[in-house]
């Protein structure tokens, strides 16, 4: 047998052998417009929904929160529409999960009010007693860090200029500290005082909750 | 044959992994057992260190980067160093890549409790990591390759071919897969998005179970084996078919983790069919590590290690047989996301890949410290107490996941919904209760284990037969 005395030989038939289907079903692709199309109707992440998401992959959310919601009857009945590719154009990373163990949310957004979700996120279980989600309300006592939210948004090739991304997170911290914010009152029963009138981590996190499956329900209407 | 004594080899470099691997692997379990508690109790969410989308990262990682290289390079270097009958070409090089080793395992872990997470699976290190990975990878195959070159034996046997794919396919995969732009040090973002992310991300996620919770068992496997029962394999065209068709079709199969989702359905169904094909090769190496023992099956009563590579090629088979029908489209819209997976998963670790470890770590150890085997007693122990709780695991997840799975579909008369998500989840609880229990019995064989080798290398030495 001849190449299994050649180690040299046999490592570089190895990578050729490796690389066929690598190269059909992962390279090529890469280059086709058509894996991952772009809608018009499908927004980039603001500043803010962006630092949001940030924390859900800090936390590991997308180990028990799918982000895909299959064509399935079922599915589409427990969820909503199902997802489209367009949906992901700016999602780097991914984060459509492996395990259901808490409900898909890639159409959480606008499902409930903000409200909902301070109560939920600072304690599942005292609106689902049974519920395993651990809590998370110390999210609400971290103050958004924001010095590289600009550095993010420009890798990530959002286009907004540094400016732009001030104003974002000039603007929201405007809703959720305005005396008229619809979710004030829960926002304040889990916010210490002193962070009161800044955008907290768990401020960022339900921006970016409400946002998924927003832009697509748009793209949806004009079918 | 005695120009090459075993007193030249290296061997301090092959106990350092060894146990650096069952020092993972003690870790790793701890932090399972912890996890799977919180599934049916989340009191034990105490601080954002130990949540669980936090933990259930460094429980993988652990598992499968610490203790799986670990045991890994462990292996390889023996079977290198005795397949090539010379000592290990970079010997100062292999202890540093220890060290390394070691210190991206630590901080891989205390960097997953901080939160410095890709997300991306089995991939979740942020990039400076990353690269300590590559270095010490880079290392590692500098002495395969050199050692391979400066072999004193002319064929290279077939473990020697795994370990060469491994070293090859994990390069490729690794550094594809985790090419990010930073943002600080401790941020990075993926340079794919969407769809064609979550392609790379699975072709990755999948080959490195290949390449690693796989290839590299199948070389222990094929060396192990006939070293500890002294019968030749079967036959040696069938591996050599099998090589070649299992590292040609893995890699289009990628797409089966991704199955409905917006991924192109093209992409999916050819995973599909490369799925299906795979269980020829798969099944190439059961057929063989089976025949391999034909007219020696009495050996599985007096061969303590044979139970563990009959045992453990077995639920290889299994795992590769459920792996690519899970993969179908119908079923997959049944199983996917339930814990089917987890369990599926499961058999394969908690199986296949420990059960070959543990008797390539019982035929070794004793033979590079000089020494017998503490306890063969106590291997017999470890071996049932880890296939009555890896067994009793997974099949308590089989039932969960079709449990849950048959709730998500459940529908009225009228066609609404029969459960709310809540309901499927609560409905899960006693067996979750079931598999902790199950998770502890696998932890106290494993803790036989450890405590078996440990007690063998410390023994004195034998004295030396002239």
């Amino acid at each position: 047998m001849g190449i299994t005395s050649k180690p040299v030989v046999f490592a570089v038939l190895a990578a050729v052998v490796i690389l066929i289907g690598t190269t059909v079903t992962v390279f090529i692709p890469l280059f086709m417009p058509s894996t991952q199309p772009v809608s018009a109707y499908i927004k980039p992440y603001t500043a803010v929904e962006q630092e949001g998401r940030d924390i859900y992959m800090r936390e590991g959310c997308n180990n028990c929160h799918t982000q895909t919601v299959r064509p399935l009857r079922t599915e589409v009945l427990r969820y909503g529409e199902y997802s489209k590719p367009e949906e992901f154009a700016y999602d780097r990373p991914f984060l459509w999960g492996s395990r259901r163990t808490g409900p898909d949310l890639n159409r959480v957004g606008g499902k409930y009010p903000d409200s909902w979700h301070y109560k939920h996120l600072d304690s599942p279980q005292s609106m689902f007693e049974k519920s395993n989600m651990p809590p998370y309300g110390w999210l609400a006592k971290n103050r958004l860090d924001t010095q590289y939210s600009f550095k993010k948004t420009s890798t990530l090739g959002y286009g907004y200029s540094e400016n732009d991304v001030q104003q974002q997170i000039a603007q929201y911290r405007g809703t959720v500290t305005d005396e008229r914010y619809p979710s004030k009152e829960s926002r304040n029963n889990v916010t210490p005082t002193e962070l009161r009138k800044e955008i907290t981590e768990m401020d960022a996190l339900i921006a970016y909750l409400q946002k998924l499956g927003r832009d697509v329900k748009k793209m949806e209407a004009t079918k | 044959m005695s120009e090459t004594s075993t007193e030249q080899y290296n061997f301090t470099i092959v106990r350092g992994f060894a146990f650096s691997a069952l020092f993972w692997l003690v870790i790793g379990l701890i932090v399972g057992l912890w996890i799977a508690f919180e599934m049916f109790n989340p009191a034990l969410n105490l601080t954002p260190w130990l949540s669980f989308g936090r933990l259930r990262v460094v429980h993988t990682n652990g598992l499968g980067l610490g203790f799986g290289l670990a045991a890994i390079f462990s292996v390889s270097y023996y079977i290198l160093q005795r397949l090539t009958r010379i000592p290990i070409l970079f010997p100062r090089l292999a202890q540093v890549h220890l060290y390394l080793f070691n210190t991206v395992i630590a901080l891989g872990a205390l960097s997953l409790f901080a939160g410095m997470n890709t997300t991306k699976e089995y991939a979740e290190l942020e990039w400076p990591l990353d690269i300590g990975v590559v270095v010490l990878w880079v290392m590692f195959a500098i002495n395969v390759f050199g050692t391979l070159i400066k072999r004193k034996e002319k064929q290279m046997y077939i473990s020697l071919w795994y370990i060469i794919s491994m070293t090859v396919a994990i390069a490729i995969l690794y550094i594809v897969n985790n090419l990010a732009i930073p943002v600080t040090l401790f941020k990075s973002y993926s340079v794919y998005a969407g769809a064609n992310d979550a392609n790379v991300e699975w072709w990755y996620g999948h080959n490195v179970v290949g390449f690693i919770f796989t290839v590299p068992i199948l070389a222990m496997f094929y060396y192990f084996l006939p070293k500890s029962t002294g019968l030749p394999i079967y036959s040696h065209r069938l591996s050599i078919v099998s090589f070649w068709a299992l590292n040609f079709a893995y890699l289009w199969t990628g797409a089966h983790h991704l199955m409905l989702t917006p991924l192109p359905e093209w992409i999916q169904t050819v995973a599909i069919a490369f799925s299906i094909f795979l269980i020829a090769p798969s099944w190439g190496s059961v057929v063989n590590g089976y025949y391999t023992l034909q007219g020696n099956w009495d050996q599985m009563r007096s061969n303590y290690l044979v139970k563990f590579f009959i045992a453990g090629i077995t639920f290889y088979g299994l795992q590769t047989l459920q792996g690519p029908l899970q993969g179908l489209r119908t079923l997959n819209a049944f199983f996917h996301y339930t814990d089917w997976v987890v369990g599926h998963v499961h058999m394969g670790t908690m199986g296949w890949v420990t059960m070959i470890i543990s008797a390539s770590f019982y035929y070794m150890i004793p033979r590079i410290t000089d020494n017998e085997l503490y306890s063969v007693k106590l291997a017999n122990t470890h071996f049932w107490l880890i296939l009555v709780g890896q067994f009793t695991w997974t099949i308590t997840m089989w039932i969960a996941g079709i449990q849950q799975g048959a709730m998500w579909k459940a529908t009225n008369p009228d066609g609404s919904l029969m459960y709310n998500f809540l309901d499927t989840v609560t409905s899960l609880y006693p067996y979750y209760k079931l598999r902790f229990a199950a998770g502890v019995i696998y932890f106290v064989g494993i803790l036989v284990f450890v405590w078996n080798l440990i007690m063998t290398v410390r023994k004195q030495p034998s004295q030396a037969v002239a």
